[in-house]
């Protein structure tokens, strides 16, 4: 019992220790020349799902919730948008060829029609973020049109 | 007092799962690899350049071969050995249009060999169909020394197509379950 004691308390410490440590913010509010909304010809209601429901973690800018503040959920979500943004960043779009912009629209297409993207993780914070059947025809067909396009 | 801590402990063991798993999922340092392929520069440039193209291709069979096995593990191991030989492609030997259109392929490509070496059979059975594509048209561009068939699906996804060295068709898309499905609809030279 000793023991545990002493654990619990080792791990108590800790967690106030990693407080200290310093993250990374996504943070940027300059709207770049390259970012999908200036590119394409992107209607409001569409651009305002994609900023709800993606841009938190695929873009330059997350508009971080209040327990970004805390660790280790702070390194939790670093960790989310870094990986989100190397593999998608709608700030860089132009930036894509043609060929990994077609890529990436079918990858769009697939995530959201099988419920990958938006992460559940996600939505259970970011109630707004989740995508009803509605929404989620919409999107897919504009995003197909734009890969069509292409 | 103490259920508090209990609680920061249970936070702390799954945060460090989670730091486990992040490392996992980084992509293994390819240092070695590289090494043994700076090696192969000493060689005659246009040599050097149809050897890597055929490193590639080399390598995107055998993950052809374990899709149509239906082995995810094997398929994982190696779409991170062609995603190695992907960045191993030089591509200063050809014209400014070439090499632009190279560079955009083969960076297309490397990102789909490193998401099969991390994901499950059906997702990476979607980034074969448009690394086939890219395949397909970097072949166009290096040429092959080998004959190639362009083989056909109808049935996944819309229609999809791959390459194989064998005429006979044996399905990457469905492996065991339809292994039959498809026919040739292009040869190579």
């Amino acid at each position: 019992m000793k023991f545990l004691k002493i654990i619990a308390w080792v791990a108590l410490i800790a967690l106030i220790v990693i407080q200290f440590f310093p993250v990374d913010k996504n943070e940027s509010y300059t709207t770049l020349e390259t970012d999908f909304m200036m590119v394409n010809k992107v209607p409001l209601d569409i651009e305002n799902q994609l900023k709800v429901s993606c841009y938190d973690c695929h873009s330059n800018n997350t508009a971080y919730p209040w327990y970004s503040k805390i660790q280790p959920a702070a390194w939790f979500l670093e960790n989310h948008i870094k990986e989100g943004k190397a593999e998608l960043n709608f700030n860089e779009w132009s930036n894509y060829s043609d060929r990994r912009k077609r890529s990436k629209l079918r990858s769009i297409i697939k995530q959201v029609e099988s419920g990958e993207m938006p992460m559940n993780s996600y939505i259970i914070i970011h109630q707004n973020a989740k995508l009803d059947t509605m929404a989620k025809s919409k999107l897919v067909k504009y995003i197909q049109r734009l890969k069509d396009d292409l | 007092m103490s259920t508090m801590a209990l609680a920061a402990t249970i936070f702390l063991t799954v945060s460090c799962k989670n730091g486990n798993k992040e490392e996992a999922a980084a992509p293994m340092s390819n240092e070695m690899h590289q090494e043994s392929m700076d090696d192969k520069d000493d060689m005659v440039m246009s040599d050097n350049e149809d050897a890597k193209a055929a490193a590639i291709l080399n390598d995107y069979f055998n993950l052809k071969d374990a899709l149509v096995n239906d082995d995810n593990g094997k398929a994982k191991e190696l779409g991170n050995t062609m995603a190695q030989s992907l960045k191993a492609f030089d591509a200063s030997n050809y014209s400014d249009n070439e090499k632009s259109e190279l560079n955009d392929i083969i960076e297309d490509a490397t990102e789909h060999a490193e998401h099969i070496s991390e994901s499950d059979i059906k997702h990476q059975r979607e980034h074969f169909k448009v690394l086939s594509k890219d395949i397909t048209d970097m072949v166009a561009i290096t040429g092959t020394a080998t004959k190639l068939y362009e083989q056909y699906c109808p049935m996944y996804d819309g229609g999809t197509a791959w390459l194989s060295k064998e005429e006979n068709v044996l399905n990457p898309y469905y492996g065991s379950s339809m292994l039959r499905c498809g026919k040739v609809q292009r040869e190579i030279n």
